[in-house]
């Protein structure tokens, strides 16, 4: 079993790392502090081909594998959790399904774009009374012809002020049997009529990005624009849900991976009792679950990034690594504060919006909760993978 | 256009250093990287290609760790890459570095410029580029900050040159070797194009006799200078000594006076 | 090979860079101890003639002058043509060069020319058993490393600049001077010297004696006012860390540290600038350091001998008051 990185993999990792510690890290936390995107940082990721690195490159992509698109996470969150999150949502949930349920017509119409950075997109599923439980959404789309005719309101959407492209679900048949059975996806553009957006302020963390609500007034789109069947919305939708996870957790890695750095760097300058803290044993145990748990949550990520690759099925391996990464980026940023002492508590160092980052990712792409339930679920039999009518495509050098 | 960049590896410069008794380096766990002043010579090689074509090989004298430097120059772009080692390499000085580098581009036969940083960041001679430049009897630019022309048909070069009062304009005939320095350029990062054409390539070794190097010119037996012994610095004992008043005026008046009183104003 | 030192001294427009007088002042040291004479090398265009006397009053015993139209500007063919062959024909045991830019060119170029070797910007040499033993510091400052070249000669050594302390000068002191002519002609040197720009204003950072410096804390161009206001005061010159100059709020030819300028003034105020080891790579054998950091954990305060814990747009302005009102 070969657990080493290729060559790819570590030039990969290196030029990503490269890009947040010089072009961003210097910059975050006026950002951060401003409650305000840095939208350069984003244009300059589409630039670089970061937001393509995973889709092939006949679709306009840098034609790198999964494993690549969690180590660009791991490095991007390890500088800011709102650079992660562009990736997440425009990468793993959105350009990831075009390429899954995409016809070929729509891969050159909207993956393209989206793999160059011409077009940022967002993925809109959640709205104010259905997070957790997506069948309760309301938003509708009417047939009508040759097009439908959407209505509804998203709220907690990353980058909903900023992306052009929203993956958009919604209810083609009030009347199914079943609530999981009447959704479909569609791809909704900003241009058309009776699409708005507001950003939400206020949040606790990942205040560097975009956070917001869409609401779509009447808006006209055409039968081209539904991905997949009539139906098959929440199928989609679920199966999004395994790459944005997979991106959470290579993230919520690198965050860990910060929290620990940052730990180790002061534990090793400050001084207490004579001694630097580093060799005080409850520094120590904070220090050493820390290291513990970045090696684990990186393995996780490894694993269904290998699997990703492999073409394999991957739900139950994505949710546990994305379950585990973020509940113990949480609690090592969490213990980095407490290493800081009174310095961990004022934002002249970084751990304090490590903690307040970390929490949000307990929450969205499935709350920790919902996660416990899936990987219950597993492990009793009660769930059950069925295959997919699409898969998403193994890695093709 | 053939551009030639001589490049290396070194350790991080975050790597933490350390010596161990029989006096060997060591920097831990630490990546070995491109020497970052190399990185701005690869760019301005980009540069100069982009705009008079051509191509550009990168070359390293080393032992496998050299690899590194040479795969992340094609990723930035460079077309081609040579490695020259043997064994008897170790243990060079400028002298023999220089020799073996020379030797390799005078091998190569149609360069019509070299490019290399201005020292590595860790033994920071910033001599090798000098050195270079006057085995192959060609002009010597070090310190240049600006490519300001360069003619590839008349094979003419002008160039700023940081010295210390300024920046001196001087103009040259090519071939010519320029050690680049900080402010030339902002280097490029790796692109995912060169990063996949970087792991895939094949990179040629070669040998003393490959470049007509002989072996009592390399490694030790051609060193002049020898460094019998490396240590770390001793350590400063005690700190600061931190000046507290009631008032800003109060604590400036108190640091004058110490000023005063080492006499350094 | 004979004990006597060898000296290459710079000039630039007829006047001396301060580290030649103190390779001199290093030359001297070892030529008392090994009995041998310090021979200055002096070349340039006209009116270079009245530096021969300086470097004997710095402590020369004998100077090499060189006065011609293909030297007056440094170009590293000519000027190392000529270093050679006077080398070559006295035979000095060793040969000290003032690590600057043209000196860093010098050395190595002359040491290929003579075969030998060239140990670069060494902050401390000694005699052991007769053997020059050179230190110089190495990955940023972190190692130190001794070199020789114990066969080789003559050995070429380049001195850190303000590392070795130039001599009292002594106006009455003696000395030899003998003309040398050049060795290339103008169309033998393939460099052509078109231009110069001078760098904005103010002190060289690498000869000045103070030097005071602004970092991060800085926030902005603007917030430079009172770091300038500060040099001026103290007639120093305006250093910068690198993430100053990396977010452009000052050139980068003002940078201190290991991409930077290596510096060793009399004084170094550091303020706004955390100390990180690259920057202290270019500074930390300043014989003072004073640093002003609000961050009382900034690992600068390791560094220096004297700190004022506190906002610089404060505690800097305040001090060029004082220094103000104490020096007149």
């Amino acid at each position: 079993m070969d657990f080493s990185l290729t060559p790819e993999h570590e030039m990969t990792r290196q030029m990503v790392r490269e890009f947040a510690e010089r072009e961003v890290a210097p910059i975050i936390k006026e950002y951060d502090r401003a409650h305000k995107i840095n939208l350069d940082a984003l244009s300059r990721m589409a630039e670089l081909g970061i937001l393509g690195i995973c889709i092939p490159a006949r679709y306009g992509g840098a034609g790198m594998d999964y494993i690549c698109l969690g180590l660009a996470c791991e490095e991007l969150e390890r500088v800011d959790t709102s650079l992660r999150v562009v990736m997440s949502v425009h990468v793993g949930l959105s350009s990831l399904g075009l390429l899954q349920w995409g016809t070929e017509e729509q891969k050159q119409r909207w993956l393209i774009p989206q793999a160059r950075g011409e077009r940022y997109a967002a993925y809109a599923l959640t709205e104010p009374g259905a997070g957790s439980d997506v069948a309760a959404i309301v938003a509708t789309a009417r047939r009508d012809g040759d097009v439908y005719v959407i209505n509804g309101e998203k709220m907690w959407i990353s980058l909903a002020t900023v992306a052009h492209d929203f993956l958009v679900f919604a209810r083609t048949d009030t009347r199914a049997d079943s609530p999981h059975r009447g959704i479909s996806a569609f791809v909704v553009e900003r241009e058309m009529a009776g699409v708005t957006t507001g950003d939400i302020h206020g949040k606790l963390g990942v205040r560097a990005g975009s956070t917001g609500w869409i609401s779509l007034a009447d808006v006209v789109v055409p039968v081209e624009n539904r991905l997949g069947e009539e139906g098959a919305g929440f199928k989609i939708a679920m199966s999004c849900l395994d790459n944005g996870r997979y991106t959470v957790a290579a993230g919520a890695t690198g965050l860990i991976r910060a929290c620990l750095e940052a730990s180790v760097e002061y534990a090793q300058e400050r001084h207490t009792f004579g001694r630097e803290i580093g060799q005080h044993q409850l520094i120590q145990q904070m220090i050493a679950r820390m290291a513990r748990d970045y090696e684990i949550a990186r393995l996780l990520w490894l694993r269904a990034g290998w699997l990703k690759n492999q073409g394999k099925r991957n739900t139950r391996e994505t949710s546990l690594a994305k379950w585990f990464a973020t509940e113990a980026s949480f609690a090592a940023a969490s213990d980095a504060v407490q290493i800081h002492g009174a310095y961990g508590y004022s934002d002249e160092y970084d751990v304090e919006r490590y903690l307040r980052n970390a929490k949000g990712a307990c929450i969205y792409e499935g709350t920790s909760q919902i996660h416990e339930l899936i990987q219950a679920g597993y492990a009793l039999g009660y769930r059950k993978d069925r295959p997919l009518p699409c898969e998403l495509p193994p890695y093709e050098e | 256009m053939h551009i030639v960049v001589c490049t290396k590896h070194t350790p991080d410069s975050e790597a933490k250093m350390s010596v161990n008794e029989a006096g060997n380096v060591s920097w831990g766990e630490s990546p070995l990287i491109i020497n970052p002043w190399d990185e701005y010579a690869v760019e301005e090689a980009l540069l100069l290609r982009d705009k008079h074509g051509g191509k550009i090989t990168v070359i390293s004298v080393g032992p496998e760790e050299a690899l590194e430097a040479l795969k992340h120059a094609i990723a930035m772009g460079c077309d081609e890459a040579v490695r020259v080692w043997d064994e008897s390499c170790a243990g060079s000085d400028t002298l023999a570095t220089s020799y073996v580098l020379a030797k390799t581009i005078d091998k190569m036969g149609d360069v019509d410029l070299v490019l290399l940083g201005k020292s590595a960041i860790d033994a920071e001679t910033w001599q090798v580029g000098a050195a270079v430049a006057k085995r192959l009897s060609v002009p010597s630019l070090m310190y240049v900050i600006k490519i300001a022309g360069l003619d590839p048909d008349e094979k003419t070069i002008t160039v700023e040159r940081l010295l210390e009062e300024g920046r001196q304009v001087v103009s040259a005939s090519l071939p010519a070797v320029v050690g680049t320095t900080k402010g030339i350029n902002e280097p490029r990062y790796t692109s995912f194009i060169g990063i996949r054409k970087a792991a895939k390539m094949e990179y040629p070794l070669w040998s003393l006799s490959d470049v007509g190097a002989e072996a009592d010119k390399v490694g030790a037996a051609g060193s002049a200078v020898r460094w019998p012994e490396v240590s770390a610095p001793p350590v400063r004992e005690g700190e600061a000594e931190i000046i507290e008043a009631d008032t800003v005026e109060g604590a400036a008046a108190v640091l004058v006076d110490k000023l005063l009183a080492e006499k350094v104003i | 090979m004979s004990n006597d030192i060898f000296v290459w001294v710079e000039q630039f427009k007829g006047q001396a860079a301060g580290a030649s007088w103190e390779a001199i002042g290093a030359a001297r040291q070892l030529a008392d101890e090994l009995g041998g004479s310090v021979t200055a090398c002096l070349f340039g265009g006209e009116g270079v003639e009245p530096l021969a006397q300086e470097a004997i009053s710095y402590g020369a015993d004998k100077v090499l002058l060189a006065e011609d139209a293909t030297l007056a500007d440094f170009r590293v063919e000519p000027y190392a043509a000529l270093l050679a062959k006077v080398v070559r024909d006295a035979g000095p045991a060793t040969v000290l060069i003032g690590a600057t830019f043209r000196g860093r060119e010098l050395g190595p170029t002359l040491a290929v020319e003579l075969d030998t070797g060239c140990i670069a910007d060494c902050t401390a040499l000694e005699l052991q058993d007769g053997q020059l033993v050179a230190t110089r510091p190495i990955y940023a400052g972190k190692l130190l490393c001794k070199c020789v070249i114990p066969e080789r000669r003559p050995q070429i050594v380049t001195i850190r600049v303000r590392a070795f302390p130039k001599l009292e000068p002594d106006a009455a002191r003696s000395g030899e001077v003998a003309r040398m002519e050049p060795v290339l002609a103008e169309d033998d040197i393939a460099v052509k010297v078109t231009g110069f720009k001078e760098v904005e204003g103010g002190v060289s950072l690498t000869d000045a004696g103070i030097i005071v410096s602004g970092g991060r804390g800085v926030g902005g161009p603007e917030g430079y006012e009172p770091v300038r206001e500060l040099a001026q005061v103290l007639g120093a010159a305006l250093g910068a860390s690198r993430a100053a100059v990396d977010a452009g709020w000052i050139p980068y030819e003002h940078q201190v540290g290991q991409t930077g300028k290596t510096v060793s003034p009399d004084l170094y105020i550091a303020a706004g600038i955390s100390g990180a080891i690259q920057h202290q790579a270019g500074m930390r054998t300043s014989r003072v350091i004073v640093a002003i950091n609000k961050d009382p954990e900034a690992p600068i305060f390791k560094l220096a001998h004297y700190g004022i814990v506190g906002d610089l747009f404060k505690v800097v302005p305040a001090l060029t008051a004082a220094l103000k009102a104490k020096l007149g």
